[in-house]
């Protein structure tokens, strides 16, 4: 039974109506008037030189141009944990696609005209695009400053090496935990790099007004980061926190891809040289391939020992990173899986090693997951493999060593309450576990691949969450926030929280996309975290207003706050059954009293929310003491997959995710995120593939040559399972979900692989062309 | 420039034109219709269509000056003057996320159903395959078409 009135309810999306009838306002659909200007960038065509020359003076002539800017007008570095980039390229370049120049045109076509004729000298270096390479002793170094780097203290980054962070967890004796097993089982797995794809490209429009005020509207998922990135990179032109503005309209997808700072950095730039103008910028769809951050490619190398009862005793975990030319954020999916390598096991003995390199390839950064897929193929794939070489079934060998609440995690904190073991068995269950399915065409084969996932939020100890939530006359509420609703139906989940305290339906609360000049602050909208954190503080600014409007009421009524309570937009008292106020009568207005006074006012609430228990603190060589991840959330999925043996073909019959939500605020949306993250971690698994040539150009940077899935990929079925084991620090319990949903794709789909055709692939993506050859390849063996 | 007239949204609207201008700018810049979206540039993602004449065609790949004379129906002209079933199913069942995507598949379901009241999932799958959506696997939009499918039968 439901206790709650709308939290753990399908409630329609309180965006729905706008994004359905055109009315939603994405940033590309602002206008500006006369006074826009077009920014045109021209970008690196060598992936690691020298910039001798710019010549500029074509560009200037043409007509409509109205100004031209290289790297010497903005010699300013900017980052997130780790301040490693420049606004434009300085000296040098180092990857293809970088931003080395602008041209600012009265219209789009004479911006574009006037990149073409930038005349660029390059003095080509050595380039290194892979990061094994870049680990060698004899590699060019892309970074010969980082010792100066400035960076978050989590980061250990090695001055005179391409190794930007390296985050190394250590936890029991991991040679003794070799000894005591019965088996220890090595291998390799490697995963390429991806795009995240959100259908609308990066925008954003910067404008410097005469008085000095920066505002910049953004496609973005971190409105208050990105002013902070803003004020700190432009401090060198007098800007500060308050002269800067940003403003944040609807986002056409986000996936990690418009989190912390990227493109932006340069319309915001541009516009404190160019006064009383505004200047958009947006990246076309191949800017979009090239130049915003990418999934980091890895390479992992597993050495795993087990008892011959299934019990796990040691893990050492070695991931390279192909973290890309520039980290500052990057690298911080790099630290968050070197804290999390273990996976959702409880293991006694560990070693892992998280090392981030720097490649000639784009910069690498947050993409939905943040690192947790790219893992997990791996190590999920190797616990499939080690279940099979011990005769254990794999479900049986996981929920043996599955993490329970209060185990000890890799880097010595103690696990939450967790679901994981009810996900498992519901997820069996439902796929049928066990039993194996023989197609009827005698060219196709089936298998079942099973995988588990955890992921916990990668944020500093300090990010933070607000809420300002205001009453209107009719009783309405307007609810101002920060978070961005990126299609997760956070607009929707925050309405709802803030419904249940004060009773007022979601269809009756305003959310709107946040301006950082009117709302309050929030972090960013990233790391699944934000139904946690910024619910939190909603639900804080809810009793707040209920506290304010039941005060009230006790001080005009002389009722004790004890025997008041909020139902259906009124307040109620449990002593008198009469007692009737509707909000709507007081909560702007006041309440009058007999002698034609008023009382009270206008109801305007605050929630604040930090995690004070968080801390990055540290031992640098274990990772041990302290607490650096909140929580993690869990989950299992499975899928059925057929095979055609000729083709390589795959097709995805069924497909099932169980997830431990804490609770779930809105069931429906957490559906449609299991839905939606299933699919794009499949894509990742069966076609999606960055390829670059050896010179680092990307080689398919569009829709026709990087597949992402169609109506016409979608599983025939999929089966959403919602399993809620409360956060007891989250709001009602609940705790994110978003990135996690697609977490299990990849390795499920390699060992189902294997279950279907007794092949095992160690690389992503798993093609039809890659099974296709396996199978021949095979054959001929068996021939042999 | 030229000058074309053609019929958007019921409504004549003449416009100067140059020769080489594709109509979604067009329709985006010179007569605010902003529901069709720019998403790839080369009619890969289906996010700039509109209906040209009842069919649907990728806005992004047509000259503007093509339409002189020409029916135009964006998704603010479906949107008038209420919303249809179609869309209220939309709503109903949280067909979208991030919602970039839906104006340009709201016009290819509102072609299909236009052709074919009655569509399965086949065809419903067809008809949309040429409208990428990032965020929600497709499978809620096709459930708000089914349920709109079922609910004329009746």
């Amino acid at each position: 039974m439901n206790k709650y009135k709308y939290i753990g309810k399908k409630e329609i999306r309180i965006d729905g109506r706008e994004k359905v009838s055109g009315a939603a306002i994405y940033g590309d659909d602002i206008d500006f008037g006369a006074n826009l200007l077009y920014a045109e960038i021209v970008s690196s065509t060598q992936a690691h030189a020298i910039i001798k020359k710019i010549d500029t003076k074509a560009a200037e002539q043409v007509e409509g141009v109205y100004k031209v800017f290289t790297g010497k007008d903005f010699p300013y570095k900017f980052g997130l944990y780790m301040k490693d980039r420049y606004i434009f390229a300085q000296d040098k370049v180092r990857f293809v696609g970088e931003q080395v120049a602008a041209v600012i045109g009265r219209t789009p076509q004479a911006a574009k005209k006037g990149a073409q004729l930038v005349k660029v000298d390059y003095e080509p270096l050595p380039a290194v695009t892979n990061q094994m390479d870049a680990l060698k002793k004899d590699s060019v170094l892309l970074h010969p400053e980082l010792g100066e780097y400035p960076h978050v203290p989590w980061f250990f980054p090695k001055a005179g090496t391409n190794i930007a962070h390296w985050r190394k967890t250590r936890k029991g004796d991991l040679e003794k935990g070799f000894r005591e097993a019965d088996l220890v089982f090595e291998d390799e797995y490697h995963v390429p790099r991806y795009a995240h794809c959100a259908i609308e490209t990066h925008v954003a429009i910067g404008k410097y007004d005469l008085s000095g005020r920066l505002t910049v509207w953004s496609s973005s998922q971190s409105p208050h980061t990105q002013r902070h990135l803003f004020a700190e990179a432009l401090a060198p032109m007098g800007l500060t926190h308050k002269n800067i503005r940003v403003i944040a309209p609807h986002v056409g997808g986000g996936f990690g891809g418009k989190a912390g700072v990227t493109m932006e950095i340069l319309p915001a730039a541009l516009a404190t040289k160019l006064p009383g103008y505004a200047v958009k910028l947006r990246w076309t769809r191949e800017q979009e391939f090239v130049n915003t951050y990418q999934r980091l490619g890895v390479v992992a190398k597993l050495k795993v020992g087990v008892k011959k009862d299934g019990t796990i005793t040691a893990l050492d975990h070695k991931i390279y990173w192909d973290a890309g030319a520039y980290v500052e954020y990057g690298a911080n999916v790099v630290n968050a899986v070197g804290l999390s390598a273990i996976g959702p096991y409880r293991i006694p003995n560990v070693s892992i090693d998280s090392v981030c390199v720097y490649t000639n390839l784009p910069p690498g950064g947050a993409y939905r997951g943040f690192g947790y897929s790219e893992m997990l193929f791996g190590l999920e794939s190797h616990m499939t493999r080690i279940a099979k070489k011990l005769g254990m079934d794999e479900v049986k060998f996981r929920l043996k060593n599955a993490i329970k609440e209060g185990d000890s995690t890799a880097y010595g904190a103690e696990m939450n309450p967790s679901g994981l073991i009810e996900c498992i068995e519901k997820v069996a269950k439902e796929i049928d576990w066990g039993k194996s399915i023989k197609s009827k065409d005698p060219r196709k084969a089936i298998g079942k691949g099973f995988a588990i996932f955890w992921k916990a939020p990668a944020m500093p100890p300090n990010a933070s969450s607000s809420a300002f939530l205001k009453f209107n006359e009719d009783g309405s509420i307007n609810l101002i926030i920060s978070g961005m609703d990126i299609g997760q139906g956070y607009q929707t989940v925050m309405a709802q929280i803030a419904a249940e305290v004060l009773s007022v339906p979601p269809s009756k609360i305003r959310v709107e996309t946040p301006d950082t000049d009117r709302n309050p602050y929030e972090w960013q909208t990233v790391a699944s975290h934000i139904t946690w954190g910024s619910g939190n503080a909603v639900k804080r600014a809810a009793l707040d207003a209920r506290e304010q409007i039941l005060s009230l009421v006790e001080r005009v009524f002389t009722i004790s706050k004890d025997q008041l309570y909020l139902e259906d937009e009124a307040v109620k008292c449990t002593t008198r059954q009469n007692f009737h106020l509707p909000l709507k009568d007081f909560v702007v207005n006041g309440i009058m009293t007999e002698d034609g006074t008023f009382k009270g006012g206008p109801i305007n609430a605050r929630g604040m929310f930090l995690p004070e228990f968080s801390s990055a603190n540290s031992d640098p060589e274990t990772s041990q003491g302290g607490h650096p991840n909140v929580h993690y959330t869990v989950g299992a999925g499975a899928l059925t997959l057929e095979i055609d043996k000729e083709t390589g073909k795959m097709h995805v019959l069924k497909a099932v995710e169980a997830i431990d939500a804490g609770q779930a605020i809105n069931p429906d949306l957490i559906n449609g995120q299991i839905t939606g993250g299933l699919l794009q971690g499949l894509a990742t698994v069966l076609y999606e593939d960055m390829r670059y040539d050896e010179k680092g150009k990307l080689l398919n940077p569009n829709f026709t040559d990087y597949k992402i899935p169609t109506a016409m990929d979608v599983p025939d079925e999929i089966v959403p399972i919602i399993v809620e084991v409360p956060q007891p620090d989250g709001p009602f319990g609940a705790r994110g979900i978003g990135e996690h949903t697609m977490l299990p794709a990849a390795p499920m789909i390699a060992n189902a692989v294997e279950d279907a055709l007794g092949i095992r692939i160690k690389s992503m993506p798993i093609t039809a062309e890659k099974v296709a050859l396996a199978l021949i390849n095979n054959s001929k063996k068996r021939k042999k | 420039m030229a000058k074309i007239k053609f019929t958007l949204n019921d409504e004549i609207r003449t416009v100067e034109v140059e020769p080489n201008e594709i109509l979604l700018d067009v329709l985006r810049d010179k007569l605010g219709m902003k529901s069709p979206k720019c998403g790839c540039d080369r009619g890969d993602c289906g996010a700039c269509a509109v209906l040209l004449n009842g069919k649907s065609v990728r806005s992004c790949l047509v000259f503007a000056i093509e339409v002189e004379g020409q029916e135009v129906r964006t998704l603010e002209g479906i949107s008038q003057p209420k919303l249809t079933q179609l869309q209220e199913a939309f709503i109903e069942f949280n067909s979208f996320q991030c919602g970039y995507c839906a104006p340009g598949v709201i016009i290819s379901a509102t072609e299909l159903l236009e052709k074919n009241p009655h569509p399965n999932l086949e065809e419903i799958k067809e008809a949309l395959s040429g409208n990428l959506c990032r965020c929600t696997g497709y499978t809620p939009i096709f459930d708000a078409i089914l349920d709109v499918t079922k609910r004329r039968k009746k």
